[in-house]
């Protein structure tokens, strides 16, 4: 069993721990994972899931909460850039 | 699509924490059918939270998380409470499937999150919550080395510079914004608690090499596209601090919002329960930090009064009143040591952003005179957090009050709002710009 | 107390009575608004903004038409976070049977001078990449318009302020009689005329006036931009045969310039409590999804309801109140007060000034719906 493996944040491969979440990978990707609504980067906040600073595209699916979600092999993912 | 499923309980716990775990533990003893519904992926909460980097569990939590594994409590975790389509049914939702809940009994264990205020340069990316950052730490952020500045107040402040120190990281300073006197009185009265989260907090001028100062705070937080340096206040001066991370949260506040939805009332911002946790609503029960910021320990309490009230174990749960009352002296010192200073008021600049969803700034917000004129005419708390993280920052700066909760109390797919009732063929009607269907 | 003296009260600082509040203050009248929330806290926060002509009568267009040309000369005064935005309306014909409809009405616009084009199904996918596959196409009407309600009435009160107005907030009236409203704490305010501009609780104050409550939700989600462009509306309802006394619901979207989506629409008759009614919210959310599949993986932030103020005929109320003197009325406009206000507020002026409106008066005259005095 591995224990870690590799995701792709932005087009990059980033390798993560098994049991990191999104966030950790785009942290570890050294991106913001949101541009606010007059351009600020943004990054995780409340770590919980309810500050919506973490929002990414996870697998197609926009406004993902990437602290809630777990990686898995090869998922993609892209930050505002 | 969703996947959808339905499921019934006699006892449905909302929240997998301390509380909610000590609920739905002892609501099974009866043999009823309970079920325990969570956010996270694991049972915990954020207290007793799980992930790559986290070590074993205190042996209290691995005790409690092993009796909710044995009790035959059905965990539905990764979903989280939406809103109530009809009396006695919860909506909650996962990644990609809905469920309904119908209940008999709820117990309400929705725990609290972390206070921010905002002053220049919150935004940053790495300047997260207390909380926050340790929560990112257990999921698997790399740490070691870092420097990390911890700000804010409460308990919670020591208890993650002690976890972060564990794990590699550097910590320049702890800034305490409650004055020592405080703090010293504190500590004094800790002897007769000997909760877990307390033991960590020892005062002295240093925790483990880490310098502590007291009635200090965060000034401003500055960093081209991410954080680079901090400067605080301290002894009256400003100084100013190079670091990574800045670990920044003002205590806790409760998470009353679905207890509110469905009814229950609120004293002094926390859901009002009876000596059997029992709500103002009929068969709804509460438990932990909604009801009153006091950690671990209440919130096991309360949990267990809750679970036996819930299930009509009256007598048993009259055995834990005592434990309570002790638990919430402690609450009640909580309170009164980590209360917020006014000084704190003065954090933000004209220019600083108050709501993070809609990017208000506060020279925006200061024009209006309740919560309800600032969401309508700048959308302030408007955005998906729904609040959350900019309400108790006005509420503090300005003094609003919250207005109503409305569903869903947390954002929801679309496609899941119309699970329940099973639909039936509709009239179609009017458009919404007045048609008149009965054109001559 | 203030002792000041006005010339005119206006009851409710929605969008319509901020719209007469200006309107009376640029013919240099001395104006008070009252209103017991916030500026633009009524219907006006609830409704979707939409700027649309209809073409249910010919007093609708005639209204509808006028006060779309005054928002449009108005647009380029309106602040940025009144969000005006020229997105136009599509009506949406979902088969042949509505494409008659879709050119009867290009028809019914063009005869009045109004620029509209009938879009083939072709064109509807190509404006409206997300709609369903097989509609038929539909009726595009590109001077239609959509805004941020709230900062809109917020303007017009501040316009007013600007020339004298005053605006007392968190002050309930309980009664309105000849050239007086009465708050809740007893305060009295005179002026010379009174206007009642309250919406769904009209008829609290000046009864025995038929303005009924119909209520509405709406569903907003995060911010998706590119995802709509339009306002869509279907022509469905044509074929309920009585949803003008049922509970009803209609696909209707609108994209807002943040790049949300509002999701509506819903009509309830004799609902009184502001709850979110499950069965009219899933059923609402089910014909959306209908039209435009790709919602229901999106995120709804947030879902609420609002009260219409409706009148049997679907016209609203502008002009003397029956059995007053000094009061008016510029109320009952169903949903269409967004788009009517500043039509509504310069022919209510009209009338107390004795000037010359713009468009005929009659159908939108109170008296018009007198009724015997036993009928309540």
């Amino acid at each position: 069993m591995p224990s870690e493996f590799t995701v792709r944040v932005n087009g990059d491969s980033i390798v993560v721990p098994v049991g990191s979440t999104v966030a950790v990978a785009i942290a570890i990707a050294g991106r913001p994972c949101r541009t606010s609504v007059t351009g600020e980067p943004r990054g995780p906040l409340c770590g919980m899931g309810i500050c919506f600073e973490c929002r990414a595209v996870v697998d197609g699916i926009p406004h993902s909460r990437t602290c809630q979600i777990l990686c898995e092999p090869n998922m993609e993912v892209s930050t505002d850039e | 699509m969703s996947k959808y499923s339905r499921e019934q309980f006699d006892v449905l716990v909302v929240g997998g924490g301390p509380a909610g775990i000590a609920a739905a533990v002892r609501a099974t003893e009866t043999g009823a059918r309970v079920g325990i519904v969570d956010e996270n992926m694991a049972p915990g909460g954020q207290i007793w939270r799980s992930g790559p980097s986290e070590g074993k569990h205190s042996s209290e939590a691995s005790s409690w998380l092993e009796r909710l594994k044995a009790s035959g409590v059905l965990q539905l975790c990764g979903k989280r409470v939406l809103h109530q389509p009809d009396a006695g049914v919860l909506m909650a939702e996962g990644l990609d499937d809905v469920y309904e809940l119908s209940y008999e009994s709820l117990v309400l264990a929705t725990g609290a999150r972390e206070r921010f205020l905002p002053f220049p340069g919150w935004t940053l990316p790495n300047v997260m919550g207390a909380g926050g950052l340790q929560a990112m730490v257990k999921s698997g952020l790399p740490i070691r080395g870092k420097r990390v500045v911890i700000a804010g107040t409460g308990p919670l402040l020591h208890a993650v510079a002690s976890h972060l120190r564990k794990q590699g990281a550097e910590i320049p300073m702890i800034c305490e914004q409650a004055p020592w006197n405080k703090l010293a009185r504190f500590a004094a009265a800790l002897i007769r608690y000997p909760g877990k989260i307390v033991q960590s907090f020892t005062l002295r001028k240093e925790i483990a090499g880490i310098p502590l100062a007291t009635s200090s705070w965060p000034l401003a937080a500055y960093g081209d596209q991410r954080l680079e340096r901090v400067t605080i206040s301290h002894a009256g001066k400003s100084e100013m601090i190079h670091c990574d991370y800045l670990a920044c949260g003002f205590h806790l506040v409760p998470n009353t919002e679905l207890p509110v939805l469905l009814g229950c009332r609120l004293r002094n911002g926390y859901v009002q329960v009876n000596d059997f946790q029992q709500t103002t609503v009929d068969k709804i029960f509460c438990a932990g930090e909604p009801t009153g910021i006091g950690g671990i320990d209440l919130a096991l309490v309360e949990g267990q009064i809750a679970g036996l009230a819930a299930t009509g174990k009256l007598t048993v749960a009259r055995d834990w009143f005592s434990q309570r009352d002790k638990f919430r002296r402690f609450a009640r010192l909580l309170d009164m040591t980590f209360c917020l200073r006014s000084e704190l008021r003065g954090l933000p600049s004209p220019e600083t952003l108050i709501c993070r969803c809609e990017d208000v700034a506060y020279s925006r917000l200061r024009e209006h005179t309740s919560w309800r004129a600032a969401k309508l005419h700048t959308r302030c708390g408007m955005g998906p957090c729904q609040g959350r993280i900019c309400g108790p920052a006005t509420q503090f700066l300005f003094k609003w009050a919250p207005d109503s909760v409305r569903p869903p109390v947390f954002p929801a797919r679309v496609e899941d709002l119309a699970v329940h009732p099973q639909p039936t063929p509709q009239a179609t009607g009017e458009p919404e710009c007045t048609g008149d269907a009965s054109r001559q | 107390m203030s002792k000041e003296s006005y010339d005119v009260v206006i009851v409710g600082a929605g969008i319509v009575g901020a719209a007469c509040a200006d309107v009376f203050a640029q013919r240099g009248f001395r104006v008070v608004v009252v209103d017991r929330d916030v500026v633009g806290s009524g219907a006006t926060a609830a409704g979707m903004g939409h700027i649309v002509v209809m073409d249910d009568s010919d007093a609708q267009f005639a209204l509808t038409r006028y006060s779309q040309r005054l928002w449009q000369e108005l647009r380029q005064q309106l602040p940025d976070d009144v969000e005006y935005d020229q997105s136009g309306t599509i009506w949406v014909a979902a088969d042949e049977e509505e494409m008659v409809e879709v050119l009867r009405k290009r028809d019914y616009y063009q005869q009045r001078g109004l620029a509209v084009e009938v879009i083939d199904a072709h064109q509807l996918y190509d404006a409206e990449p997300n709609l369903r596959e097989g509609l038929a196409g539909g009726l595009l009407v590109p001077q239609d318009a959509v805004l941020y309600p709230p900062c809109a009435a917020r303007f017009l009160i501040g316009r007013a302020q600007q020339r004298g107005a005053r605006l007392r907030l968190g002050a309930s009236v309980t009664q309105i009689s000849e050239a007086c409203v009465r708050l809740n704490d007893g305060e009295e305010i005179r002026a010379d005329i009174v206007v009642n501009a309250v919406g769904a609780n009209a008829a609290a104050l000046t009864p025995g006036i038929d303005i009924k409550k119909r209520k509405g939700h709406l569903v907003i989600t995060d911010r998706y931009p590119g995802f709509l462009r339009h306002q869509l509306v279907e022509l469905g309802y044509l074929k309920s045969a009585h949803s003008v006394s049922r509970d009803s619901v209609a696909f209707n979207v609108q994209p807002r310039r943040t790049g949300q989506i509002l999701i509506g629409s819903s009509r309830q008759y004799g609902a009184e409590h502001k709850e979110v009614d499950q069965t009219m919210l899933a059923n609402m959310v089910l014909r959306a999804q209908e039209y435009m599949p790709a919602l229901g993986t999106m995120s709804a932030v947030r879902v609420w309801t609002g009260f219409r103020a409706a009148t049997p005929d679907k016209l609203p109320l502008i002009g003397p109140c029956p059995g007053y003197k000094s009061v008016f009325l510029a109320t009952g406009h169903e949903g269409l007060g967004i788009t009517t206000s500043l039509g509504t507020a310069r022919i209510l002026v009209d009338q107390v000034t004795g000037g010359n409106p713009e468009i005929a008066v009659e159908p939108y005259l109170p008296t018009r719906t007198v009724k015997e005095h036993t009928h309540a």
